[in-house]
């Protein structure tokens, strides 16, 4: 079979994919080698360890591994992943696109609209919103719940950046639930209504499998987003006492303010491994799926 | 038994698919809801099924009001056009799925589901996905999955158009079969005149969310109430041509044919007659429609022969079954006579009693 459709040869073809190889080549493989090397260094941002950085063998590692804060975060960050991606914006996205699904008409229209604002404004604007709604004195939170003087962020920095950033990313979630939703065939549901099936019933027999594959690739997607996610630092930045310190905010709070550029690449590194782990077994659960469904 | 009460339901946006109507389907009756796409049919049997809700009027199932059940509690099962098996589960699994809403337990359902899978020949298949059967196959286990529930009433959306034609006819001689068994009262939708007629007791003939006329296949078909019903029962559409009715008989398109009892002095008719009682002559008559062949469809064992008429009353297409060999070439001249007697004569649209 004759595999060179357009007739190019194998070299010419070459010549055609070479710039976007090198593009490929030098903003995403060198940076990700040379973030691989710096964490192996001692490479500061000041100092003499920024002019002269030597070779530190896989200290910069250890030390992460068995740092309390390096603990404390990466905790943060898997409560920060389950709370607002998997429960929140994949819990409130599948919610809102269920309760539209039969929906036409102005009220659909001013729902997504408004949360897919959430989604579309820069991070800084959302950021100064949400400050500006939670805080302690002039917060509008506090004066529409007559609580004045309650400290949100200083008290609840945790919960506060889950709620945010679940308001901020669900429109993703409910736009691709709501796309996979269409997939239900209506005589599906009105069966299981036939039946008496409950709404949770019909969710659990009928829908859920149904999306399955959907689901799985907005829990992977969200959850890799979310874990990357450096907005909250703009509301919190990491504070108070790093109790919202959660990992992306960590590296920048150690590398950036810190100063100590050879750690935060090695965290850096750890966090790549993470994101790894995480889409294989995604990957891996798509794929079983799919070995059933045939 | 299904009664139903001044039933209406408007769409928003004004469309009314069911329109003020009122009906009676007797217990393990077979009853057909025909009609052109758009007629309602549909609307009408998921109002029955509680799917949509009416805008006015009342649906009664047995003894008890349930306009405002849901349909879970309605005591109805339905067999979706499409089936809706559910892919991820196997046939025991769909079988048995009310069972299982209904909180039947595992091993009792399991054995309900094999016996009606047994009835329906669908033993070999128990283990098998939906995707890995047969269209009809899948139809006799959205069957079975109604069947297993029990319930008092069954409601099938177009249960054959998914089937080729083949097929079609066997499912067709298994339904009536299985409903004559089973005696349990069923509404079928369908447009298909022809199925209709073969499968049901009785058939409402609908148009435009009301009902032209309900009887048995044979009044429906032999004495069609109006001339809606008329062009719409018969696999070759029936002659329907306007004249007027004079005391020396009926003047129809160039022919004078015999009066009609109920109509005289000038009255406006139109007249109707099956193309099957409508015979070929090849010489001039005083009672036929004198015309030249313009198409001759091969029927199989008969001829459909269109011959177009021309008469002072304006230019007709005059259809006649004539059997096989018998046909004449187009463009020959030729003269159809209606067998009077069969003959169906409408004023205003509806059907003149001899």
């Amino acid at each position: 079979m004759n595999t060179d459709a357009a007739g190019l040869g194998r070299a010419r073809a070459f010549g055609f994919v070479l710039p976007a190889l090198v593009l490929v080549g030098v903003f995403l493989i060198f940076p990700a080698l040379w973030t691989i090397y710096l964490g192996l260094t001692d490479f500061r941002l000041t100092g003499l360890a920024a002019a002269n950085p030597s070779l530190v063998g896989a200290d910069n590692y250890l030390t992460a591994l068995g740092d309390e804060r390096f603990h404390t975060s990466l905790w943060l960050t898997v409560q920060f992943v389950l709370g607002s991606a998997v429960i929140g914006q994949a819990g409130l996205g599948f919610a809102i696109a269920w309760a539209l699904r039969n929906r036409t008409g102005p009220v659909k229209r001013t729902v997504e609209g408004l949360v897919l604002l959430a989604w579309i404004l820069p991070s800084s604007v959302v950021a100064f919103l949400w400050i500006a709604l939670l805080d302690r004195d002039q917060g509008t939170l506090n004066a529409f719940l007559h609580t004045p003087g309650f400290a949100w962020l200083l008290d609840h920095p945790m919960a506060s950046i889950i709620v945010f950033n679940t308001w901020r990313g669900t429109a993703f979630s409910m736009m691709l639930y709501g796309a996979a939703l269409e997939n239900v065939p209506p005589s599906h549901l009105e069966t299981a209504r036939l039946a008496g099936a409950s709404t949770f019933q019909q969710l659990r027999d009928v829908v859920f499998p149904r999306i399955t594959g959907h689901m799985l690739t907005n829990l992977l997607l969200i959850s890799l987003w979310t874990f990357n996610d450096f907005t909250s630092f703009q509301i919190t930045a990491g504070g108070p006492e790093g109790r919202s310190e959660i990992l992306p905010v960590y590296i920048y709070n150690v590398a950036v303010s810190g100063g100590r550029l050879g750690f935060g690449a090695a965290v850096s590194f750890l966090v790549l491994l993470i994101n790894l782990v995480l889409a294989l077994v995604y990957l891996r659960l798509l794929r079983g799926r799919r070995g059933v469904a045939t | 038994m299904i009664s139903l009460h001044g039933l209406t339901k408007e769409f928003p946006g004004g469309v009314r698919a069911v329109d003020g109507l009122d009906l009676a389907i007797a217990d393990g009756e077979f009853f057909a809801l025909l009609g052109p796409s758009g007629c309602g049919k549909t609307t009408l049997l998921r109002t029955i099924a509680g799917l949509e809700a009416p805008t006015s009027g009342r649906v009664v199932i047995g003894d008890a009001d349930v306009t405002a059940l849901p349909p879970g509690r309605r005591d109805v099962a339905m067999v979706f056009q499409d089936y809706a098996l559910f892919p991820h589960m196997d046939v025991t699994a769909n079988i048995a799925y009310p069972l299982r809403v209904k909180k039947v337990p595992r091993a009792e359902r399991e054995a309900k589901a094999a016996e009606t899978a047994a009835r329906l020949s669908l033993s070999e298949l128990l283990a098998r996905r939906p995707a890995q059967l047969s269209g009809g196959q899948q139809q006799r286990v959205a069957l079975a999955r109604a069947i297993a529930c029990h319930p008092a009433v069954f409601l099938f959306d177009e249960p054959l158009s998914n089937l080729d034609a083949r097929m079609r006819l066997e499912a067709r001689t298994f339904l009536k079969r299985l409903q004559r068994e089973l005696a349990v009262t069923t509404v079928f939708v369908t447009h298909d005149q022809g199925e209709a007629l073969a499968m049901a007791d009785r058939i409402a003939v609908m148009s435009a969310g009301r009902i032209m006329q309900v009887g048995t296949p044979s009044e429906v078909f032999q004495r069609p109430a109006n001339t809606f019903v008329a062009s719409f029962i018969g696999s070759t559409p029936m002659n329907l041509l306007p004249g007027v009715a004079e005391d020396d008989g009926l003047h129809v398109a160039g022919a004078v044919l015999p009066p009609a009892p109920g109509v005289a002095g000038g009255e406006e008719i139109v007249y109707g007659l099956r193309p099957e009682y409508m015979d070929l002559a090849d010489a001039a008559r005083k009672d036929a429609f004198a015309g030249q062949v313009s198409v001759v469809e091969n029927l199989g064992t008969s001829f459909l022969v269109t011959l177009e008429v021309t008469s002072p009353s304006g230019d007709h297409l005059v259809q006649a079954v004539v059997p096989e060999d018998a046909e004449p070439p187009p463009g020959a001249r030729a003269w159809a006579v209606p067998r009077h007697p069969r003959a169906l004569v409408y004023r205003h649209g509806a059907l003149v009693v001899p």
